[in-house]
C-alpha cells in the first residue's frame, strides 16, 4: 500500500533546461570549454565571410538563361551550362536525336537503382539487363528499325563516362576476382602469371596503358585491321583496375580463417563451390570499403580518355570552354560535371554502406 | 546418460571402416607422426588423448586428408587416399568432421549451413534438404534457432549446430577434433550428451578428447598417444585402471586427480 502511495506522489523531475534542447546541445557541442568556444567562433566566422560571397556569386548576381550576357555582372554565368547543356552531355551526337541517348541514360539508371534492392536480384533481373544493354546498344548506335546510324566515334560526354565506366566496373570486378583466386593458386604457372600481370599494370600509371592503347597496340594490328578507339581504352581501363582491385580481393582472402576452408573441405565441397558458397561471399563482404574506393577512383579517372583524344565529360566540357563567347567561364562548367561525378560517386559510397549494413550477419 | 546400455552396443559387424597401415607424416623436418597402424572396425568407437603435440588431432585430420600423410596407407571405406581429388572428396561426404572451434559458416543462416552439403554434395532437392536438416536440429534439439545466424548462437548451440552438419551428409564415420575443448564449462554437458546419443545410434566415432568420463563410458577403445606415436591402445577399463607404459601412467596422474 504505501508502495503504491508513493507511486502516485511521485514527481517528475525535469533535467534543468540549460542541458537539453538546444541551448543544452550548444553548450555541450559548441562552447563546453574556452578553447572550444574560441574555434566555434573563428569556424562561424570563416563560414560567414566564405559563405555569404558564394551565394552573392551563384544564386544572386548569377545568369541562368541561356544566351544571356554574362559579361560584367560579377555573378555566376550558369548560361554556360543551359547553352550547352547538348554538347557538355552528349559531345558530338547528331542534337535532333538525343532522346535515343537520353532513353537509354534513364534506363540505366533505373535499372541501377531497382538493383539497389538485393530482393530483387533474380534470374528476371539479371535478363532484363541483358535485353535493356541490348536495346541501349541499339538505341545508341541506331542503324535498324529506321533508326538513324549513328558512327561510335560520335559518342561522347555523359554517354561516353558512363560507357566506359559501366563496363569498365563490371568487367574489372569480376577479373580481378580471378586474378586474386589465381595468385593465391597452387597451380605455379597460374600464379606467376598472376603475380606478373599484378604487379606490372600497378607499376604504371593508366595514362601509360592508354597510350599504349591507342598508340602502341594499333601497330602490332594486320594491316587493314582497326579495332575501335573507344574500345581500346575500355579494354585498357577494365585491365587496369582489375588489378587492383585483384589486390583488395587478395587482402579480403588472406583475412579469412583456415577454418572456413577445412570445415568446406570437410563437407566435400570441392575448390569451386568452396570459392563461390563459402570463402567469397565472406571475403568480398569484408573488403567492400576498399574495393568501393578502387571503383570510386576508376570511375573518375575515366575522365583520363581525354589525353588519347576521347570526348567524354571533361572534354566536351573543356570543348565549349574553348569558344572565345565563354571563355572565362571555367568555374562554372566545372562546378557542374563535378556535381555529375559527385553525384554517381556519392551513389555508389551509400550504396556500399547499404549493403554493408544488409551483408551484417554478427549483430541481432 | 545410461553407461551401461551404451557400452552393451556391441560391434555387430567387424567390418573395417578404417585401415591406416605404417603411415607417417612429416610437417617439413619434423616427424609428427610415426609408424601409425589403427584398424577400426564398423560402430567401434575409439578415443585418442595424449598430451599436446602428440599428433593426435593431425592423426584424425589425415583421415579425411585435411593433412596429407607422406608414408603409409589410409583406407576409408575401402578408398585409399592419395592425390586423386575425386576420392578425396568422395571420403570427405562419407566421413563427418567437427572441429574444435566449430567452423560454422557465419555468412550463412543455420539451416543453410546444414543444407549446403546435401543440397551441393549430394545433389538432394532444396526442400528435401531442409527437412533433413530440421531433422537433425531436432535431434540435437536446437530446432528452433533454425533461422538465426552462427554468430548469435552461443558456443555449446553452435558445437551442436556444427555435429547436426556433418550428420547432414548422413556419414558413416564421425571425427571429432577436440570438440568440446573451446567451450565454456556450463556447455561441454550439451554436446557431450549428442556425442553420447550419437554413439547410442551406432556411430562409428574417431574421438579425440581430454573428457575422460566420456571415453570411460563411451569408448570401446583407449588410444594414448605421445611424439607422434601410438604408445597404448586398450579397453577403457584396463586403460584407466591398468595402464601399462610409465608415460601413460604420468599421463594419467596429471590429470586424473
Amino acid at each position: 500500500m504505501e508502495l503504491h502511495a508513493e507511486n502516485e506522489n511521485k514527481v517528475i523531475i525535469k533535467p534543468p533546461i540549460t542541458s537539453i534542447g538546444i541551448i543544452g546541445w550548444m553548450r555541450e557541442n559548441l562552447f563546453s570549454t574556452p578553447f572550444n568556444t574560441i574555434l566555434t567562433i573563428i569556424i562561424v566566422s570563416v563560414l560567414w565571410i566564405s559563405i555569404i560571397p558564394f551565394v552573392k556569386w551563384a544564386l544572386i548576381n548569377s545568369s541562368w538563361l541561356p544566351d544571356a550576357n554574362c559579361r560584367g555582372t560579377g555573378g555566376a554565368c550558369w548560361s554556360i551550362i543551359s547553352s550547352n547543356y547538348k554538347i557538355i552531355l552528349f559531345g558530338f551526337y547528331p542534337q535532333d536525336i538525343l532522346w535515343r541517348p537520353v532513353t537509354a541514360i534513364v534506363m540505366l539508371v533505373s535499372l541501377l537503382f531497382i538493383s539497389r534492392n538485393r530482393n530483387f536480384w533474380n534470374a528476371f533481373l539479371g535478363y532484363s539487363w541483358l535485353i535493356s544493354l541490348m536495346i541501349m546498344g541499339l538505341l545508341l548506335k541506331g542503324g535498324v528499325f529506321g533508326l538513324e546510324p549513328v558512327d561510335i566515334e560520335k559518342w561522347g560526354g555523359i554517354i561516353l563516362t558512363l560507357l566506359l565506366s559501366v563496363f569498365g566496373l563490371t568487367a574489372a570486378y569480376p577479373l580481378g576476382i580471378i586474378l586474386a583466386l589465381g595468385r593465391q593458386s597452387e597451380m605455379p604457372v597460374i600464379k606467376t602469371f598472376c603475380i606478373f600481370y599484378i604487379e606490372l599494370i600497378r607499376g604504371v600509371p593508366l595514362i601509360s596503358l592508354l597510350f599504349m592503347s591507342s598508340v602502341v597496340f594499333p601497330l602490332f594490328l594486320p594491316e587493314g585491321v582497326s579495332i575501335n578507339g573507344i574500345l581500346r581504352a575500355q579494354v585498357a581501363i577494365i585491365m587496369f583496375t582489375a588489378a587492383y582491385i585483384a589486390e583488395v580481393v587478395r587482402g579480403g582472402l588472406q583475412g579469412m580463417n583456415k577454418g572456413q576452408f577445412e570445415a568446406a573441405d570437410s563437407i566435400g565441397l570441392n575448390y569451386v563451390q568452396t570459392m563461390r558458397l563459402i570463402i567469397l561471399p565472406q571475403a568480398l563482404k569484408i573488403v567492400i570499403p576498399p574495393s568501393v574506393s578502387v571503383l570510386i577512383s576508376a570511375f573518375k579517372d575515366t575522365s583520363l580518355v581525354v589525353i588519347i583524344g576521347l570526348y567524354d565529360l571533361l572534354k566536351t566540357t573543356q570543348t565549349t570552354l574553348s569558344e572565345p563567347k565563354w571563355m572565362g567561364f571555367s568555374a562554372e562548367a566545372y562546378i557542374f560535371i563535378a556535381l555529375i561525378y559527385f553525384v554517381c560517386c556519392f551513389f555508389m559510397s551509400t550504396y556500399s554502406r547499404k549493403l554493408e549494413d544488409e551483408l551484417n550477419t554478427d549483430l541481432e | 546418460m545410461n553407461k551401461e546400455t551404451s557400452k552393451k552396443v556391441d560391434i555387430s559387424s567387424e567390418d573395417i571402416v578404417i585401415q591406416i597401415v605404417n603411415m607417417h607424416k612429416w610437417f617439413g623436418d619434423f616427424h609428427v607422426l610415426k609408424n601409425i597402424n589403427l584398424d577400426v572396425k564398423k560402430r567401434e568407437r575409439i578415443v585418442v588423448c595424449g598430451p599436446s603435440g602428440s599428433g593426435k588431432s593431425t592423426l584424425i585430420r589425415c583421415i579425411n586428408r585435411l593433412e596429407e600423410h607422406q608414408k603409409g596407407q589410409i583406407i576409408v571405406d575401402g578408398i585409399e587416399l592419395t592425390k586423386d581429388l575425386k576420392n578425396i572428396e568422395k571420403v570427405r561426404s562419407e566421413v563427418g568432421m567437427v572441429f574444435q572451434h566449430f567452423n560454422l559458416f557465419p555468412h550463412l543462416t543455420i539451416v543453410e549451413n546444414l543444407t549446403i552439403g546435401p543440397i551441393w554434395v549430394r545433389k538432394t532437392p532444396k526442400k528435401e534438404a531442409e527437412e533433413i536438416a530440421m531433422y537433425y536440429l531436432e535431434k540435437v534439439q536446437i530446432a528452433e534457432q533454425a533461422a538465426k545466424f552462427p554468430g548469435q548462437l552461443s558456443g555449446g548451440q553452435q558445437q551442436r549446430v556444427a555435429i547436426a552438419r556433418s550428420l547432414c551428409m548422413k556419414p558413416n564415420i564421425m571425427l571429432f577434433d577436440e570438440a568440446t575443448s573451446a567451450l565454456d564449462p556450463e556447455m561441454v554437458k550439451e554436446v557431450l550428451d549428442v556425442m553420447i546419443s550419437l554413439a547410442q545410434d551406432g556411430m562409428t566415432m574417431v574421438v579425440v578428447t581430454h573428457e575422460m568420463g566420456f571415453a570411460k563410458s563411451v569408448a570401446h577403445r583407449v588410444l594414448f598417444m605421445d611424439e607422434g606415436e601410438i604408445i597404448e591402445e586398450n579397453s577403457p577399463d584396463e586403460f584407466f585402471n591398468n595402464p601399462q607404459n610409465d608415460r601413460t601412467k604420468l599421463f594419467l596422474s596429471q590429470i586424473l586427480y
